[in-house]
């Protein structure tokens, strides 16, 4: 913030010819002082008007729902299409009653339990695959085999094996989180740019300290793009084994009030949704960012 | 006067891969008899070279003549075909910390900042055998980025400094531990010439404060006759040691221009005469950069541009 606003000050100033005359001075420092303020506040309104822009889609769709319902739909409609206020109030009375909260945790703990297990899985899974070349060799078309199957078509399955209790919900999850992970963990280590390994045997690092020092470092960015993907994946699936068979979840708060007639309450689960997948992508993008630091500038890096 | 490095005969055979190239470069080999079977390609045919302790070598060649195949033998990156390579009367055998490498490219770790990078090379056990701790090593960069000139950016990370100035983290870097020896491998090519001849002088005061045996790779003659005492030219591929040109010059402390004094433009002329040539028979032959994995890419055109793709 205080570099942009340096930068301000100086560009704001620099276009303007030193005057020679002494007496100008004052006038020109305080009109240079003025173009700053100036420059400030457009920068400024221009920040708010972009972040407007950004939020004018939101508006305009939040509108469309509170309006549209009563003003444009039919009678028969407006049943299966409650206004914004309406579902607002349903999620209110929802949340007072603890049923958000309850089902809320009952999906992240299967989430990040599943998702947990496939990051450690598939984190250390993908840097032996990259590694040993002929166990790559051996597992790579299974993986593709297995990649290529859709995680909900292997619902059933999971269902009939673990039954319908936690333990098939967390392995679907961990089954679809798994592959994004394992795939970019893969992808991250095989290319670590070449030079940096011999810049790094050069310097006499031994394997294990050239796999710690310079490959997993330099795979991090690469692994972080699969665990955002699987953070996706893993609330996507999830809710889709919610909907199939719970007595608990977001997944479950659905379908239930969907077939109790409880419209309202079935938007108030679908927004909890939207929220929680916007949550876990900013968090992660959060983690990603910090752990990446040094990638700012990838096109001018070395 | 004992030799700091010896080459004895030293020769380097590459297999060149047929390469999985483009759908001309297919062609191309399917018209060859045999079009799978791996050719020998030799980089370095019997060179024998002696580099003295203490002394600056820059080395010149065409491109092609195996300069970088030499460097790398030297760094213990990989083991001669036949021959000896000898760093203090002992073979190379692999990397060790008696010889430290500059690239062309920097190969910086852009994840480090400029001292944890400098320090990379501390974080073993050392030659005495003691691991030095962080505040000991964060002391030793900070000595060494001085050294390069770079006090005061300890805590910046390689995308924020130039190309002059990553390249003075790459020294500092391979400095920092100590080595005897000094491997620059085309260290200024890439950076503008103003910052490269800035550059030049740095090193040469380096040099002369260190006493490090330096090995320099170079495409440039100017370079190669303004830092080297002596100048080693090697021959289109195979790469042998066809001159050895002695740089006698007045002392290039001063603040003189030295590149015009007529001993400079005299030395100049000699090793270009010598590699001109070189340089036309390499150009005639076709010849291409080996990369260090063995394969010559560029071996068919386009296969360069898949390769920096991928």
């Amino acid at each position: 913030m205080t570099t942009t606003l340096a930068q301000q000050t100086a560009a704001s100033a620099a276009p303007k010819p030193a005057p020679a005359v002494g007496h100008s001075r004052p006038v020109e420092t305080g009109r240079r002082s003025t173009t700053a303020i100036l420059a400030f506040v457009r920068t400024a309104a221009a920040r708010a008007g972009s972040g407007l822009w950004k939020a004018a889609g939101i508006i305009a769709f939040l509108a469309l729902w509170e309006l549209g319902p009563t003003y444009l739909a039919s009678p028969s409609t407006r049943v299966f299409l409650p206004p914004l206020h309406v579902v607002l109030a349903a999620w209110g009375k929802l949340f007072e009653s603890g049923t958000i909260q309850a089902n809320l945790a009952a999906s992240l703990t299967r989430s990040v339990s599943g998702f947990g297990a496939a990051l450690v899985a598939g984190v250390t899974l993908g840097l032996l695959i990259a590694w040993y070349q002929r166990l790559n060799s051996v597992l790579n078309p299974l993986l593709e085999l297995f990649r290529n199957t859709a995680a909900l078509a292997l619902l059933p399955v999971f269902t009939l094996l673990l039954g319908i209790g936690e333990e098939s919900k967390i392995s679907i999850v961990a089954y679809a989180a798994f592959f994004p992970v394992l795939l970019n963990t893969i992808a991250g280590v095989k290319t670590v740019d070449p030079l940096l390994i011999r810049a790094a045997k050069s310097l006499g690092l031994s394997s294990l300290s050239l796999f710690r020092k310079v490959i997993l470092p330099s795979a991090v960015p690469t692994i972080f793009t699969g665990i955002r993907m699987a953070g996706t994946a893993s609330i996507l699936v999830l809710i889709a084994a919610e909907m199939v068979g719970a007595k608990a979840g977001l997944g479950y708060l659905i379908v239930n009030a969907q077939s109790s007639f409880l419209i309202p309450d079935m938007y108030a689960g679908i927004l909890t949704v939207s929220l929680l997948g916007l949550a876990v992508n900013f968090l992660l993008v959060a983690l990603e960012r910090h752990f990446s630091r040094w990638r700012t500038a990838v096109g001018s890096g070395s | 006067m004992t030799a700091k490095i010896s080459l004895r005969n030293v020769t380097k055979q590459f297999t060149v891969r047929p390469g999985k190239a483009s759908k001309g470069a297919k062609r191309f080999q399917a018209s060859q008899p045999g079009p799978k079977e791996p050719t020998t390609l030799t980089a370095l045919d019997s060179l024998n070279l002696d580099v003295r302790d203490g002394e600056f070598l820059t080395l010149v060649g065409p491109s092609g003549s195996g300069k970088t195949t030499l460097l790398d033998l030297l760094a213990g990156l990989s083991t001669p075909t036949s021959g000896e390579v000898l760093v203090d009367g002992q073979p190379v055998t692999g990397p060790g910390k008696d010889r430290a490498v500059v690239f062309q490219q920097y190969a910086l770790f852009p994840w480090r900042t400029a001292s944890a990078n400098v320090s990379i090379g501390l974080e073993g056990r050392g030659t005495d055998g003691r691991k030095l701790n962080r505040r000991e090593r964060a002391a030793k960069a900070s000595e060494y980025l001085k050294l390069v000139g770079l006090a005061g950016f300890e805590d910046r990370f390689p995308h924020e400094l130039s190309g002059g100035m990553k390249q003075r983290v790459a020294i500092a870097r391979s400095l920092a531990y100590e080595p005897d020896v000094l491997l620059m491998d085309e260290p200024f090519a890439a950076l503008d010439a103003q910052t490269r001849e800035q550059l030049q002088d740095e090193l040469l005061r380096i040099w002369r404060a260190t006493g490090k045996t330096i090995v320099f790779i170079t495409h440039g003659i100017d370079e190669a006759v303004y830092l080297g005492q002596r100048v080693a030219v090697l021959s289109a591929r195979p790469g042998r040691l066809k001159e050895i040109v002695d740089v006698d010059l007045p002392d290039r402390d001063g603040e003189d221009d030295i590149r015009s004094h007529p001993a400079f433009v005299e030395q100049r002329h000699k090793v270009w005469t010598s590699l001109h040539d070189e340089v036309r028979l390499a150009q005639d032959a076709g010849h291409r950069k080996i990369l260090p994995d063995g394969t010559a890419p560029d071996e068919v055109r386009g296969a360069t541009l898949e390769r920096s793709a991928a």
